[in-house]
């Protein structure tokens, strides 16, 4: 049945002859002229807006940063992705490396992962779900999730975004673009954090 | 078939006098319309290159139009090539049959959704349910339409009609949920609760899809919740219905309708989660995937020249948030899952101009264009509403509308024709008039007063108090009158010497 579907479509979109008006044009990307601190600030500012928690650490202070961000929550069952870094994460904290197949994520409070870009413009962190990032349904079904962003990870808007995940893409990988935690408005208006995604989400900007 | 599709029940006007009466509806719409209309435009303000990629957004869809096959045979091979299926469907039972094939042959007696117009489109919930499957609608808004047995009313918030307490006493009725408040986030942790078992457990999961491109076989899947993100990466299969419009050619073009969507929909810089996936991705999510292209008419929209630019249409619902005519007469009186200007265009030409009743749907409209203004892809829709309507009533007989306008010529081409009509007017209206107004006309002469009230006609014509008027003292206008004939006329300007 499909393939006769197939062919009556396919048919009929020939016979349509819609026609182009104008010859196709796109417009490139315009890289950003801005200074990169202006762009970094400008995430920092618009993921707060979405109620994400965003703290701005050096280096040397992630491993503190990510301790604070679970403590805050009382977040103790944590799950990380089994690529994460182990430098990024405090001394003695006890973690569970995810081994899909296996692993109950049901059973976790708490997710660290890093990302593969973040958007100023926009506000939003890119997971590619490559290394440190863990499969979809890790930062999916824990209620809180820690992000690790790198400085030099920051785009300043949606187009060059695009275009640095273009590989990612070509290479067949799934892609999650988080601007804030889970929402809701759909009751009057009136908007909720947390409906089905993580109901907290802890941005960390780590300094070059 | 089940309630819902794009087949109305009604006309538009005899929905419209329905829904009109349902005050809370109309105020809740309002405040909804409202409040988004505002974030919109400082939304929207934001971005310096706006207009550009308005243009930009219609540019890439008309060129995807004018190659459409080329693009979906594209797409196909590259969703096969990352270990999809692909599926064609010339209407809606083809889809359904599909759908409900996918979910049989996997033993599913329950599937999961993501919120999705064109599943509603279809009718797929009542199609799924003949075949004793339930589908659940996970999207809170969607919940809710689903548990009332209602329809949706708004693309974007389909619950929108509903106030907190209707919601409270709803999920207290039909989930079973202990609810202490109607605060609404008491209201969205009982649909959490509901729905994450849900989510868990169920095998089967059903999409829409906002784009999909054709180079790298890529869905993408807009939403704010997480439900979304839940239905496409926990079940074990996952089942995505596309309009075959809803195609775009490059990776790259992704990034104008990124920025261009949730700006017009939710007055957002971007929506919450956004999902994209290629095929089958080992170890992460579905490994099996089902993607059914579905046509339901739109070849023919795509064969009319005028009528093809609905095609661009990307479902923000900018255009319902800023229309008078919904603000008033509310989502339901479209008859369609599809309401609002945009739905005044697409559902009639989606049903080949053929049914009487979506037919009345391009006159759903005062034609002030703030759609055409509001929409990110630059739909006419004013445009496309004229050229239906004319479409519509080109082959009409002459209507008893014709004859009395034919008459109502005659008539008032005579100044002492004219004045007898308006006395015998005034005569035989008694009966009629209530309130002032002529609400109602009787017979043929009805359809004037089916969408608007005809004011009475007054006690007294102007010409009637103009001759019973006492005399003017008008001397001194006339002798100022007379003075400045005789006078000659001052020069417009000093002439030049040079």
């Amino acid at each position: 049945m499909s393939a006769e579907s197939r062919l009556d479509i396919l048919t009929r979109i020939n016979r349509a002859r819609a026609r182009e008006a104008q010859p196709f044009v796109r417009v490139p990307v315009r890289p950003s002229t801005r200074p990169h601190g202006d762009v970094v600030e400008q995430f920092a500012e618009y993921a707060a807006e979405y109620r994400a928690n965003v703290v701005r650490v050096d280096a040397g202070g992630l491993p503190g940063a990510i301790r604070d961000a679970l403590a805050a929550r009382g977040s103790e069952r944590v799950v990380i992705p089994p690529d994460l870094p182990t430098a990024w994460l405090p001394a003695h904290l006890p973690v569970t490396g995810d081994q899909p197949g296996t692993t109950d994520l049901t059973a976790f409070q708490a997710v660290v992962t890093g990302c593969a870009a973040a958007v100023a413009e926009s506000g939003t962190v890119v997971l590619d779900h490559g290394p440190g990032q863990g499969r979809r349904a890790l930062t999916l079904v824990p209620d809180h999730h820690v992000c690790v962003v790198w400085e030099a990870q920051v785009v300043d808007g949606v187009p060059e975004a695009v275009a640095r995940l273009a590989e990612s893409v070509r290479a067949g990988r799934p892609l999650t673009w988080i601007s804030g935690p889970s929402a809701t408005s759909d009751i009057e208006l009136s908007r909720v954090e947390g409906v089905h995604g993580p109901r907290a989400l802890d941005i960390l900007i780590v300094g070059d | 078939m089940s309630a819902g599709g794009i087949v109305p029940q009604r006309t538009f006007q005899e929905a419209a006098r329905a829904t009109l009466a349902n005050a809370q509806m109309r105020r809740n719409l309002q405040h909804a319309t409202t409040t988004i209309r505002e974030k919109r435009l400082r939304a929207v303000a934001e971005l310096p290159d706006w207009e550009d990629l308005r243009i930009q957004g219609a540019a890439i869809k008309d060129h995807v139009m004018a190659n459409l096959g080329d693009y979906l045979l594209d797409l196909e091979a590259a969703v096969k090539a990352r270990g999809g299926h692909v599926h064609w469907a010339r209407d809606a039972l083809e889809a359904r049959e599909i759908v409900a094939g996918i979910a049989s042959s996997h033993g599913a007696r329950e599937v999961i959704k993501v919120k999705s117009i064109t599943t509603d489109e279809i009718e797929l919930n009542g199609g799924l349910a003949e075949r004793g499957i339930h589908a659940i609608e996970t999207d809170l808004a969607e919940l809710i339409v689903q548990l009332s047995e209602d329809l949706p009313s708004h693309i974007l918030v389909p619950a929108i009609h509903r106030n907190r307490a209707e919601i409270r006493d709803l999920f207290r009725r039909k989930l079973g949920a202990e609810l202490l408040t109607d605060e609404p986030k008491q209201l969205a942790e009982a649909a959490r609760l509901y729905l994450r078992e849900k989510f868990l457990t169920t095998k089967v999961a059903v999409s829409g899809a906002n784009f999909a491109v054709a180079e790298t076989g890529t869905i993408c899947v807009v939403e704010s919740e997480g439900n979304g993100r839940m239905c496409v990466t926990l079940p074990e299969v996952l089942v995505s219905v596309m309009g075959i419009e809803k195609v775009l050619p490059t990776w790259q073009d992704m990034a104008v309708y990124l920025q261009l969507l949730p700006r017009s929909s939710t007055a957002e810089r971007m929506n919450p989660y956004t999902s994209f996936w290629s095929g089958v991705t080992p170890g992460d999510g579905p490994q099996e995937f089902h993607l059914i292209l579905l046509d339901n008419g739109r070849t023919d929209v795509l064969a009319d020249e005028v009528g093809r630019q609905t095609l661009r249409c990307i479902r923000c619902s900018a255009c319902l948030n800023v229309c008078p005519v919904y603000e008033r007469a509310g989502g339901h009186a479209y008859g369609s899952v599809y309401p609002g200007p945009i739905g005044a265009i697409l559902t009639p030409q989606l049903l080949h101009l053929e049914n009487k009743n979506a037919n009345t749907l391009p006159w759903a409209s005062s034609l002030c264009g703030a759609c055409y203004d509001a929409c990110p892809v630059k739909i006419n829709i004013p445009e496309v509403l004229l050229y239906l309507r004319g479409k519509i009533t080109e082959d009409r007989p002459l209507s008893a509308e014709d004859t009395l306008f034919k008459t109502a010529a005659w008539v008032m081409s005579e100044p002492h024709r004219f004045e007898g009509a308006i006395k015998l007017a005034r005569t035989g209206q008694g009966p009629l008039v209530k309130q002032g107004a002529i609400h109602a006309l009787p017979g043929m002469l009805g359809g004037w007063t089916d969408t608007r009230d005809l004011p009475a006609f007054p006690p007294q014509t102007f010409r009637e108090w103009w001759r019973g008027r006492p005399a003017p003292a008008m001397r001194g206008t006339e002798g100022n009158a007379q003075a400045s004939e005789g006078q000659p006329l001052a020069p417009q300007r000093e002439e030049r010497s040079i």
